[in-house]
């Protein structure tokens, strides 16, 4: 990357504007923005209940937002459904519940966007592509006709993010990838990600692991009791600032959002 | 991360069949096995062609009702009600065609549509109210049994005229014999043509393939099963025309259950049906569907019954044979708690329970034999069934 592409600021793929989102008379979101570049990997920290998978489910079209505005290059859009959101290129991994156990890795990884010939689904296809993706992503996994029940936690969430990289998405919104996984499995699945950043794709990582937060995000964006609560630069930034915004008071939450052009230097390993 | 296999291969068909565990297709083969030999044994005109003519034709009506209760089964429901919905269908195309003079096709359509219906309804009623399935087809079995004896008041049962081509096709239709062995080896060659171009594509794309002489023997042997049990079943009256239904209907329902998008979301609404709305499946949609195919079938089951008996009688579903479709299904290999199943255990699971009674009543033992033994193999089935599944959830 050259300095001048760095400082270039181009349109972000993905910014949100303002997000309310009430659950009755709760409200998880209170006027949040958020900015991601492809490319970049921005990670969303904070102290449970601050918002963060309301603002997943408001990216993935789980909950739609109540208020405010989404916008992809620019353009507003309505993120109203799972389905929208795929369609508008936002993939979403959930820490949770997101495979099908009762199938192996290849029917999981194409369910709901299979490849058809003539009418009937291309298996063959499905599985081409599959080998060329894991291969891509530089994945070793077991057979592909393996039952995902069968896999380790660190392969399931490696299985879930390659899924989500099927219909080629521009941003991906990662919801606390590494949260139940062993020290090995969470670089594992943390390599991948700055992989998948390569690829030029708009990362949003949720997070409360500040370490792997500070050792692969680009950005920092702090959520506190549904609000904006302050953004960092990871390389210029330490988990002690951090931390401090995610509990609030301190010095740090109150600097306002940074609008900086992505970060297009890796930051590996600066904790 | 596991250090085996850095590129993904590709394990056989049968393998992976095996590798899926638990009560597949495999056991259930070996049940039928042990169950015509035992009965051979005791009584040589088991496996005769005549009283297997009669076998293929007994499992065709209680055949279709347990097809249906497959796809319920795979996304993780169930309908019990499904021995009703066959009597009231039958009743229906009894009072229509005989009663009111109808066409019998119009009877029958007309049948299908309240059964679609009835499945539609239980199918909102589970997803609007989250209502476990299990106790809304229970409450659905009491009212369409109620409705089933409405339709019945007053006479108690209709009998169907004999000479109608309904019951004629129900209970003499036999395939000629050049059809029967021109559609079992049609289907015996098509079955090798497809596996061959499957390689050749496979190989093209790069991937794992297996070998051609294992997909010629594998074919010649399906070839040879094939015609052979044409020309045994030949030996008797034939092939039944209502087990070819049966069979086809078995056909298309694996196909669409493995090879669309719609069969692939029946599995990922019964196996994770969280992981599936999010990949934006519409797992209401579903479960309806599968509720109204089951249904539908359950319909098809009961009308091809009804003109098997040439009467529609009142509280017919009490018979055990309606029950038994359910049992059938998961004695097959199909699992109670969703997103695993297959359209050949409905054929494999009524061939085992027919084969028991037509064993029983060879013996000359009465039906609380069979019933005791069916109770107990289906026992057996749901045992392994739930060992798999704590199998495979250990991870």
């Amino acid at each position: 990357m050259t300095a001048a592409e760095e400082r270039t600021p181009r349109a972000p793929v993905l910014e949100l504007r303002g997000i309310t989102r009430n659950f009755g008379a709760v409200r998880a979101l209170i006027d949040v923005d958020l900015t991601v570049h492809a490319g970049e990997i921005v990670a969303l920290v904070g102290d449970n209940g601050a918002g963060k998978s309301t603002l997943v489910g408001v990216l993935s079209g789980l909950l739609p937002a109540d208020g405010g505005e989404i916008r992809m290059d620019g353009a507003p859009v309505s993120v109203a459904s799972p389905r929208r959101a795929r369609t508008l290129g936002i993939a979403a991994v959930y820490q949770e519940l997101a495979l099908c156990d009762t199938m192996d890795l290849v029917d999981n990884l194409w369910l709901g966007q299979e490849p058809t010939r003539g009418g009937v689904i291309d298996e063959i296809e499905m599985e081409r592509r599959t080998a060329e993706l894991l291969r891509g992503l530089g994945v070793r996994i077991p057979p592909t006709r393996t039952t995902v029940a069968e896999l380790s936690g660190g392969q399931r969430q490696i299985v879930a993010i390659a899924r989500s990289l099927v219909a080629d998405p521009r941003v991906l919104v990662l919801d606390e990838p590494t949260a139940a996984l062993s020290a090995t499995q969470s670089v594992e699945v943390l390599n991948l990600v700055e992989r998948v950043r390569e690829r030029g794709v708009a990362v949003v990582l949720v997070s409360h692991h500040i370490g792997d937060v500070l050792s692969i995000a680009d950005r920092v964006a702090v959520l506190r009791l549904g609000r904006n609560a302050g953004e960092f630069r990871a390389a210029e930034t330490t988990s002690e600032a951090i931390i401090a915004a995610i509990m609030g008071g301190g010095p740090s939450a109150a600097e306002p959002p940074q609008r900086a052009p992505t970060p297009l230097r890796r930051v590996e390993g600066s904790r | 991360m596991t250090r085996e296999a850095v590129a993904p291969t590709m394990r056989s068909a049968l393998a992976a069949r095996l590798g899926a565990g638990g009560w597949s297709a495999l056991p259930p083969l070996g049940l039928l096995a042990v169950v015509w030999i035992v009965f051979q044994i005791a009584n040589p005109s088991f496996l005769s062609s005549a009283n297997l003519v009669n076998l293929a034709m007994q499992s065709a009506a209680t055949g279709l009702i347990a097809l249906g209760v497959v796809f319920v089964l795979i996304v993780g429901q169930i309908d019990l009600s499904v021995g009703a919905v066959a009597s009231l269908a039958g009743a229906i195309v009894g009072i229509l065609f005989v009663g009111s003079g109808w066409p019998a096709l119009a009877a029958v359509v007309v049948a299908l549509v309240v059964a679609a219906g009835i499945g539609a309804l239980y199918g909102l009623v589970v997803i609007r109210f989250r209502a476990p399935g299990f106790v809304v087809t229970l409450a659905g079995l009491l009212a369409v049994l109620g409705a089933q004896s409405w339709v019945l008041r007053g006479s108690g049962s209709i009998g169907l005229p004999v000479d109608s081509w309904l019951v004629t096709f129900a209970q003499q239709g036999y395939l000629p014999d050049a059809v029967a062995f021109a559609l079992a080896g049609g289907g015996g060659l098509a079955w090798i043509a497809a596996r061959i171009v499957t390689r050749a594509r496979r190989r093209n794309a790069g991937l794992p393939h297996g070998r051609l002489w294992t997909i010629l023997l594998g074919g010649g042997m399906l070839l040879a099963a094939l015609l052979g049990a044409v020309w045994y079943l030949g030996l008797g009256r034939g092939v039944g025309a209502v087990f070819v239904v049966l069979l086809g209907a078995v056909i298309l329902a694996d196909i669409v259950l493995r090879r669309t998008r719609w069969g692939r979301s029946l599995h990922a609404v019964g196996g994770g049906e969280e992981a599936a709305r999010r990949v934006g499946i519409r797992t209401g949609g579903v479960m309806i569907s599968a509720f109204i195919v089951c249904s539908v079938l359950a319909a098809v089951g009961g009308i091809l019954g009804t003109a098997r008996l040439a009467a529609a009688v009142q509280g017919g579903a009490t018979d055990d044979v309606y029950l038994t479709a359910i049992a059938a299904a998961v004695i097959g290999g199909t699992s109670l708690f969703g997103g695993r199943g297959s359209a050949w255990s409905a054929l494999l699971g009524i061939v085992i329970i027919t084969s028991l009674g037509s064993g029983f009543t060879l013996l000359a033992l009465d039906s609380s034999t069979r019933l005791l033994i069916t109770g107990a193999v289906l026992l057996a089935a749901v045992i392994v069934d739930s060992l798999a599944r704590t199998r495979a959830r250990r991870r």
